[in-house]
């Protein structure tokens, strides 16, 4: 679908709070505009994206069109266990990327 | 008498067209209604979340907006809901929280068509719903003309 930014660290202490910070290129046409002809230019939103760490969802966010183009999302999560943090972001198109960061728990 | 009845009636008519021509937007009255089919009933009170967006917005397209819950509180955090009076559409984005959930909080970008209000509303497991609101002025706004 596109290029997607991910930072994670790549090691943390065990119960130490990880922040994730995700971007990804995406026009979200909102749907609301018009082309030079007065026609509506579809909606194309990337309307979820999903974040599990070993599996288990961390969050989940349901976007609208009022989202910026390249949605930009930052949270967190407390590092547990070493393993693979997923996003999954899933546009308009039906269109599913899925992006992985390791983390290291020492 | 007729023709100025006509004319008086064509006016009508070329209003009503204007009426409908003009862009759907939300209003507060909608949000409101919004908030309340999320809220089933509760009501939620002001304050626990806090909602920081810049008070005066140079470029709708993209406006930080962070949503946090800066207090330790002993009910979980199971949501952020966040709304706009004046754009096109209600709903701006849903954070739903899973069990490996970090911080209370949440940055993004957001759209803002117009000076408006935006609010958050926060749900949390024991049933209770928490909201703070920002009203805002924006001098350039997020376009809805051609691209």
């Amino acid at each position: 679908m596109a290029r997607a930014l991910i930072n994670v660290p790549k090691i943390a202490r065990k119960g130490e709070l990880v922040e994730i910070r995700v971007l990804i290129n995406h026009i979200m046409e909102s749907g609301q505009r018009r082309d030079s002809m007065g026609a509506v230019i579809p909606r194309d939103i990337i309307h979820s994206l999903v974040c599990t760490y070993n599996d288990e969802e961390v969050m989940r966010a349901d976007f609208f069109p009022a989202i910026s183009a390249n949605p930009y999302l930052a949270f967190s999560t407390i590092a547990r266990d070493s393993g693979t943090i997923s996003f999954t972001w899933t546009d308009d198109h039906g269109t599913v990327q899925t992006e992985h960061a390791t983390i290291t728990v020492a | 008498m007729t023709a100025l009845l006509a004319r008086r009636h064509l006016l009508l008519i070329a209003g009503a067209f204007v009426a409908v021509a003009a862009p759907a937007r939300a209003t507060p009255a909608i949000v409101a209604a919004e908030i309340a089919k999320l809220l089933d009933g509760k009501v939620a009170k002001r304050g626990r979340v806090k909602l920081e967006v810049p008070v005066l917005v140079e470029n709708g397209n993209a406006v930080a907006m962070t949503v946090s819950v800066p207090e330790k509180t002993t009910a979980k955090l199971t949501a952020f809901h966040i709304f706009a009076e004046g754009n096109p559409l209600p709903n701006v984005a849903s954070f739903h929280f899973g069990p490996r959930a970090g911080a209370a909080k949440i940055a993004t970008r957001i759209r803002l068509t117009t000076s408006q209000t935006v609010i958050a509303v926060a749900l949390f497991d024991d049933g209770s719903a928490w909201t703070d609101s920002v009203d805002l002025l924006v001098t350039l706004a997020a376009c809805l003309d051609d691209a």
